[in-house]
């Protein structure tokens, strides 16, 4: 008689479930394309993986819910093999002959100029993660996820030199190495002026090569040079290749930095203890106090393991790849269309909730606020140190 | 004026990474200098010996002792790759282009298998160092050099003091001639790119001790390596060191004395000089 009961009540549950379902309908209809390129396979690819991740998983969390605009979404996903002028010929394949709805934009900035091209020829939409040069971003329908600010190569070295000014023993002499590699370059060479403007002594300054493998003698001169505070305009990895030169000499820098570094090497390397780096997120309150960032912290994790990434923690990367789809997302669902012209107005003149905060894109280039923020390697992993609302609970700004 | 501490250190470094360079070179060298084949595949190969050095490393092998296992697979390797190549009578020029393809493919079969992902293998030797006086010796480099120094010693006294080198070197100068004396010209060209490939598989474990490992790094090197190989002389085992040494120390010394971003204009200033040189010579 129990089970009976048992029986009858989960069927009633279940009755009662499949009523609700309509508010929670699954999506129909015609399938939604969104086109997009990222770095899969390349030098770039450590990186293409996390956005594929990403990506996918928004992809999925709006199929469960009601699609957009009430249809199924599909993503024609190509792989640019990280090189820029393939992603305009696939940026030109998606429009043209896979005729994709709606564009996401691709990995890196090189990528990200080369899709704008093609999607300022098509009048496209093209709201892009990681584009590190805004002043080059000239097409009026281009939108950046990535909350830096029109002129990020002084506001963040401003910030940083703030961060480490409030510090007990603030940095009097600065050494600044910049990689001849476009977004990071140009970071070096602005906090270089800020630099000087701020009273920083500078006592060596070098450009190297992207790609440099030997950074042996680049160590010996950070060496020599002995300065307060390292500012190395470093990309993916040579933040650990130079770490791993000055430990060969002996030598640990007081405070370093490291404009965009790979962040699992450097986060789980035992030599980069006291790392700062430029951040827009990171797995920890305040952040995570968002529900929808929480959430997507949990199924990041949870995917990014699964795919057998080494370092499975959201941090600026990811986040900046969600913000983007939370973006598209917030476009369609807010003019209720596809038309590229429509959400670009829309997304001009509206300011858009995700995980960064609320984002806004009526600066120059489409530009809103400079968000960044400073973190740093503790315990093997990123926290945020700088402004102190958003610094992880308990953490500060440590020297070595 | 950069300090004499700076100046000597830069200077270790780059005896270091010329080590490193004839390491990668004396492979290349032999191959193409006297089985006329321009083995791209040869950094790939490395790499992927590098790979197999992290992964058997973190399972608690000692780096060195990879070399019992990678030596004698890259051997095979080498054999099989040759005796494909000699069956469908690749000529040098096509041997560059068909090695690239090989190339891509290990590279793609490295990211599958370990993903894009940076790979840093932990050894006991990445920790030791030996200080002489303001000077720091890393141990794992220490190792690369003595590796790049104990093959190349051992290659030139086989190819100059036993009868094996000799009839080595005279398949390599005209393989119809040396069969007529009684030379089996096709073991020995075997032998050759066995030993060639092997060569890689040494290089890798250096690579492993010394470098963070990406498969996009496999080109890296690439253009430097053929500076090395071109300016050592082909087919001549203390060429690659020799000249390895050389371009690593000018563009250590270069780094440390001007902007780092010059120093990848040294080697090829070299080889440009060099190159010029031996033609007005012949």
């Amino acid at each position: 008689m129990k089970i009976a009961r048992s029986l009858l009540t989960a069927m009633a549950l279940a009755a009662a479930a499949l009523l609700v379902r309509p508010a929670m309908a699954d999506p129909s209809g015609q399938p939604i394309k969104i086109g997009s390129t990222l770095a899969l396979t390349g030098p770039l690819a450590a990186t293409g993986m996390v956005h594929k991740i990403v990506g996918e998983y928004y992809i999925d969390r709006l199929n469960h819910a009601n699609g957009l605009l009430g249809r199924p979404v599909e993503w024609d996903l190509k792989d640019d093999q990280s090189k820029p002028e393939l992603a305009r010929t696939l940026y030109e394949q998606l429009i043209t002959v896979d005729k994709v709805d709606l564009l996401m934009g691709p990995y890196a900035t090189g990528a990200i100029l080369q899709a704008m091209g093609v999607a300022q020829r098509y009048n496209k939409v093209l709201i892009h993660h990681t584009f590190g040069i805004p002043a080059l971003a000239k097409y009026d329908l281009q939108f950046p996820a990535w909350s830096l600010g029109p002129n990020p190569e002084t506001t963040f070295p401003n910030t940083l030199f703030d961060a480490l000014a409030a510090t007990p023993n603030p940095p009097k002499t600065i050494a600044i190495l910049g990689s001849k590699f476009p977004s990071v370059l140009f970071m070096a060479q602005g906090a270089r002026k800020v630099a000087q403007q701020r009273g920083l002594k500078e006592v060596l300054y070098l450009e190297y090569d992207f790609g440099t493998q030997d950074f042996g003698p680049i160590a010996a001169r950070v060496k020599d040079a002995n300065p307060d505070l390292l500012f190395v305009g470093a990309i993916g990895l040579e933040g650990n290749q130079l770490l791993e030169a000055m430990k060969k000499i002996d030598y640990t820098p007081h405070y370093h930095f490291y404009m965009y570094p790979a962040p699992g090497p450097m986060a789980t390397s035992p030599l980069a203890k006291g790392a700062l780096a430029a951040s827009i997120f990171e797995q920890h309150k305040p952040f995570t106090d968002d529900p929808v960032a929480a959430e997507f912290v949990k199924a990041y994790n949870d995917r990014a393991a699964k795919a057998g990434l080494p370092y499975t923690r959201v941090e600026t990367q990811a986040a900046v790849s969600f913000t983007a789809w939370q973006m598209l997302e917030a476009g369609v669902t807010a003019t209720n269309s596809l038309d590229d012209q429509k959400i670009g107005q829309w997304l001009k003149t509206h300011k858009v909730r995700t995980i960064q905060g609320d984002l806004h894109f009526d600066g120059p280039s489409n530009y809103g606020d400079d968000l960044m923020k400073v973190k740093q390697v503790q315990n093997g992993e990123w926290v945020t140190v700088w402004p102190k609302q958003w610094a992880a609970p308990g953490a500060t700004l440590q020297g070595n | 004026m950069p300090s004499a501490t700076l100046l000597s250190q830069s200077i270790l470094s780059g005896i270091f990474v010329g080590g490193l360079y004839g390491l990668l070179g004396l492979g290349l060298s032999l191959s193409w200098g006297m089985l006329r084949q321009i083995n791209l595949a040869h950094f790939a190969l490395a790499f992927l010996g590098a790979y197999l050095t992290y992964q058997l490393g973190s399972h608690g092998w000692d780096p060195l002792l990879t070399l019992i296992v990678i030596v004698p697979a890259f051997f095979v390797f080498g054999v099989a790759m040759h005796w494909v190549f000699a069956r469908l009578a690749v000529t040098p020029f096509n041997s560059l282009l068909a090695t690239f393809g090989l190339a891509v493919i290990i590279e793609s079969a490295i990211q599958f298998v370990w993903s894009a992902d940076y790979r840093k293998l932990e050894s006991a030797y990445a920790a030791v160092k030996f200080k002489i006086g303001a000077l720091y010796l890393p141990l794992p480099e220490l190792i690369s050099l003595a590796l790049a120094t104990a093959l190349a010693f051992a290659t030139w006294v086989v190819l100059r003091h036993t009868e094996l080198g000799k009839a080595m070197r005279a398949t390599a100068e005209d393989a119809p001639i040396a069969a007529a004396f009684g030379i089996n010209t096709r073991l020995l060209e075997r032998m050759l790119a066995g030993l060639c490939a092997a060569f890689a598989g040494v290089a890798g474990v250096a690579l492993a001790l010394t470098y963070t490992l990406a498969p996009s790094q496999i080109y890296s090197l690439i253009g430097v390596v053929f500076a090395v190989v071109m300016v050592g002389g082909l087919g001549n085992p203390f060429g690659p060191l020799i000249a390895g040494v050389a371009i690593g120390i000018s563009e250590a010394v270069t780094m440390a004395v001007t902007a780092p971003a010059w120093a990848p204009l040294v080697s090829f200033s070299l080889l440009i000089v060099v190159l010029l040189t031996r033609a007005r010579r012949t």
